[in-house]
């Protein structure tokens, strides 16, 4: 453990990292039926497994199995469509995402 | 970790047991308000505290920024200031633990943007000359604390079937 913590800038000042493999979404996602808006949650190297799994169970009151299945989309395929709705209600859905941290976006579907 | 004390433990009457050595409070200690101070400037590892929530829309994305910033940042004081008041606190309430989990989480947020942390870069072993070494102690203990908040939260969480 290093003696003096800092959050300080280190030596090789970083910028935000961007979210990655910026697929977009599949056919199927595109053809839902009567949503306006999608929310979707990117990748990032820095959120934990687990920790975004929480988010998911705790934000939206998915089951483990649901939450994690989301999760590991967003870790494997760069993104996931979490929660959609009318324009209100995703602008909610992100805002609580970038309250617990989460890189999540919303767009019409 | 195999061998190591559990750092965060539920108890039967729902609360949560905070078993932190010494030498791990120490380093949390100044943290909070670390980031407390950076919450303050316009330093741009905090960009990814606050992503954009349109990616094509800049009008869209100023009023986004407008109705939520305020109420962002708040929330992110708020946090800041429990895990600062108890951070010498052997038992915690729930909310109490999910304070720390929020300034635990942003902490690690600004630190791995300031690394430009990759997630290839969790296999490898960073040298302890490399200038970045200090700082990614510290982002990789807070993620090996966070981890075992987490499980300790999860514990109470059984949604079964809901929402889907």
């Amino acid at each position: 453990m290093p003696p003096a913590a800092t959050i300080g800038p280190v030596s090789k000042v970083g910028v935000a990292p961007a979210p990655v493999e910026v697929d977009r979404p599949s056919e199927e996602e595109v053809n839902k039926p009567a949503r306006v808006w999608v929310v979707i949650v990117w990748n990032d190297p820095i959120n934990l497994m687990s920790y975004v799994t929480f988010v998911f169970q705790k934000l939206f009151g998915y089951s483990r199995e649901k939450a994690t299945k989301l999760m590991m989309d967003v870790h494997v395929k760069g993104r996931a469509v979490v929660s959609s709705g009318n324009r209100e209600k995703a602008e909610w859905d992100v805002s609580r995402l970038h309250a617990h941290g989460l890189w999540a976006t919303m767009q019409r579907d | 970790m195999k061998g190591v004390q559990p750092r965060v433990k539920r108890t039967r009457r729902g609360d949560f047991q905070l078993k932190l050595p010494q030498v791990e409070r120490d380093v949390l200690r100044s943290l909070p308000g670390q980031l407390r101070q950076l919450l303050g400037t316009d330093d741009p590892a905090l960009e990814r505290l606050f992503p954009p929530a349109y990616q094509d829309d800049p009008l869209a994305q100023a009023d986004y920024e407008e109705m939520v910033r305020g109420d962002l940042v708040s929330k992110k004081l708020t946090s800041i200031d429990v895990m600062e008041q108890t951070i010498d606190t052997e038992r915690l309430t729930e909310e109490q633990l999910v304070a720390w989990l929020g300034a635990i989480n942003d902490l690690r947020l600004v630190l791995g943007t300031r690394l430009e942390v990759t997630e290839e870069m969790y296999e490898e072993e960073m040298p302890e000359d490399d200038p970045r070494a200090p700082t990614y102690a510290v982002y990789a203990y807070l993620g090996w604390l966070e981890e075992q908040v987490v499980d300790a939260l999860s514990e109470g969480i059984h949604p079964a079937g809901q929402g889907d």
